[in-house]
């Protein structure tokens, strides 16, 4: 009997073994939001199958990838910074981007192995968190605009940020419910700035909330897909992309339709490589084939966000496809991007900041 | 009485089941809406097949489990058999805390305690990376075999200790004695135990969120990722799909359960037959 178990225990040992350094193929970990890559489902391009496929062809060897996902850049930020982890390719929002430059926890990239590089418009270049453009390659951009119902808001009143604050509409109106959104529609109404160092600036924010406190049916987040689909809302603040997913499901007696204010939040996420990245090229490698034609097509039309790659919104078939109602939102006719960009987008906070930030928060939602 | 008791039970199981049913109704929707039924459709189980990520964390997720289950099963039987055998009550009482804190420990703390200690240790070693699904499995192994103790440990004491020793009285090696009258005597606390590590690993996210390496996702962390956009309908479908195969392993256990109560009796009342 005790042979037979020592037997059986050198055998799992045995296979534990060969499972741990089996494996010749190459691996590549990467680590995204969660939805936000076109994977196949409705009959889409399948980007991960279509890209190890196109590596073995390519390079004659067979390649693996790792595809996890993240639901916030604080989530992403933490993981890796345990250090316990390695992926080596991240796709982390602009603000997070910069701290993690900081932080040294980025690998500047070698774009010689990223051609595609060229494709994207200047605008995406020389951003804020990245000014030497060498960390990141953006990968889909969104600016916050304003979601309505026109069968309950009369269009007269789609004016800028005001329409959030009108009273015609009390108990209509939902709000972003994190500080930072949440502040950030009050600031761009009264013309303040977001990034401001001075509490003063903030207080004046706050007491702009509370106003519209009393107006508000309920704080969300991703809850205002269901209300705003549904009519239990009518007005609210979200990103261009995320509007379409919800014309796409609105119940018959809404018609949501959508504007930007003159002064709003814009956003880019882009691709990079932690330091803790096991295979830099290939990486690499991923990144540029994700520039390329037909995924970076796919993704655009999967997550219905814009893409700053100009071999997508030249596109014809994905100018087709999306429509020209999208494009018009999506692709909105503005100055300069960057200038624009630079100038409303969210930075990071310091921590005092944000410390007060959150308390004037805590207090408009406990008022 | 007996209608306001009727009421608030049916209010109750309300509460209890109207959520599942309104994910249930759902998955069969056409639209990708939670507040607009359009049309029933079995699109979104269609799409649920062809999506290789779902599926793929869905066999992770139940790997997962099920080595699980099978190790802290065996760690908890044994760890609730030497329990009993302790003389000293202070030993005995001991063990037994040290057992529960797993079970006590908030999730939070458990899960960033055991990264901690995977991280240095993998360090310690020189690994670049430490958390991958050894890891992920130890950490679903330390908090299951504490319920599967629990479970296990009553039926050790209930059971006549005189047993197994006349057993071995009558010519049965230890080991033999053990798989012939103890196992039967405590099967149903190991059987309850297992089910109830295999149900605790399954749902887990807390900790296989601080323990999970790259590439080894597992169902819950996979959905709670999709909340910045919308949680699919598909994910309705596999919640339905899920339900239905656990409403399906609970009837059965039960139908066994009530089989074996009802044999239970059928000795009982046999005895007495004799007796008389």
């Amino acid at each position: 009997m005790k042979k037979i178990v020592a037997i059986l225990m050198a055998a799992v040992l045995m296979v534990l073994c060969l499972s741990g350094c089996g494996s010749k193929s190459l691996t590549l970990n990467v680590y995204n939001w969660g939805e936000y890559i076109s994977d196949g489902s409705e009959g889409s391009f399948d980007t991960i199958r279509e890209f190890e496929k196109w590596y073995e062809e390519t390079y004659g060897q067979k390649v693996t990838v790792n595809y996890s996902t993240f639901a916030s850049n604080e989530d992403m930020y933490s993981k890796i910074s345990s250090g316990a982890v390695s992926y080596d390719v991240i796709i982390p929002s602009d603000y997070m981007i910069a701290r993690m430059v900081e932080e040294d926890m980025l690998l500047p990239l070698n774009f010689e192995n990223i051609p595609n590089y060229e494709y994207i418009d200047d605008n995406f270049k020389g951003l804020y968190y990245d000014e030497q453009n060498q960390y990141s390659v953006p990968y889909a951009y969104g600016i916050v605009g304003v979601i309505y119902d026109a069968n309950v808001v009369d269009a007269a009143d789609a004016d800028g940020w005001n329409l959030m604050w009108n009273e015609k509409y009390s108990g209509k109106i939902v709000q972003f419910n994190n500080s930072r959104d949440a502040f950030g529609t009050a600031m761009y109404k009264l013309g303040l700035d977001v990034n401001s160092h001075d509490t003063a600036d903030w207080d004046l924010a706050y007491e702009e909330l509370l106003t519209q406190r009393p107006l508000v049916y309920s704080y969300v987040m991703d809850e205002i897909y269901n209300m705003m689909e549904s009519g239990e809302a009518a007005i609210g603040a979200y990103y261009a992309g995320d509007y379409f997913t919800m014309v796409d499901a609105q119940a018959e007696h809404v018609d949501l339709q959508f504007y930007y204010p003159e002064r709003t939040n814009f956003y880019v996420d882009a691709m990079c490589i932690p330091k803790c990245a096991q295979n830099k090229e290939l990486a690499e490698i991923f990144i540029n084939y994700m520039l390329s034609e037909d995924p970076a097509i796919a993704n655009a039309e999967y997550t219905y966000y814009a893409s700053p790659n100009s071999i997508v919104y030249n596109n014809e078939t994905y100018i087709e496809d999306m429509g020209e109602e999208a494009m018009a939102v999506l692709y909105p006719e503005m100055g300069s991007f960057s200038e624009m960009y630079n100038a409303m987008s969210y930075h990071n906070l310091d921590k005092e900041m944000l410390d007060y930030l959150n308390t004037l928060w805590e207090n408009v939602k406990i008022n | 009485m007996k209608l306001s008791a009727k009421i608030y039970s049916g209010i109750i199981f309300c509460f209890l089941f109207a959520p599942i049913a309104v994910l249930l109704i759902f998955s069969f929707n056409e639209a990708k809406s939670l507040s607009v039924f359009s049309v029933f459709s079995l699109k979104w189980y269609k799409e649920l097949f062809l999506d290789r990520n779902t599926l793929g964390a869905l066999k992770n997720t139940l790997l997962l489990a099920a080595s699980a289950t099978a190790i802290s099963t065996a760690l908890g039987t044994f760890a609730a058999m030497g329990i009993n055998k302790l003389r000293s009550k202070w030993y005995r009482a001991a063990m037994n805390t040290v057992t529960d804190i797993p079970m006590i420990n908030p999730d939070i703390i458990t899960g960033i305690s055991l990264m901690l200690m995977f991280v240095f240790v993998g360090r310690l070693f020189g690994a670049s990376t430490s958390l991958n699904f050894g890891t992920m499995l130890i950490a679903h192994i330390t908090f299951c075999t504490p319920y599967v103790i629990l479970q296990v440990l009553p039926k050790l004491q209930q059971m006549d200790k005189a047993m197994p020793e006349a057993a071995m009285d009558l010519g049965c090696t230890p080991l033999g004695a053990f798989f012939k009258v103890e196992l039967p005597e405590i099967l149903p606390g190991i059987i309850t135990g297992a089910i109830m590590a295999f149900t605790l690993s399954l749902d887990d996210f807390v900790i296989s969120y601080f323990t999970a390496g790259t590439g080894f996702e597992t169902l819950p962390i996979r959905i709670y990722a999709m909340t910045k956009k919308t949680v699919t309908p598909k994910m309705y479908a596999l919640a339905t799909i899920i339900f239905f195969v656990t409403l399906t392993l609970l009837l059965i256990s039960n139908v066994v359960d009530n089989d074996d109560s009802r044999k239970v009796r059928d000795m009982k009342k046999e005895k007495k037959r004799k007796e008389k």
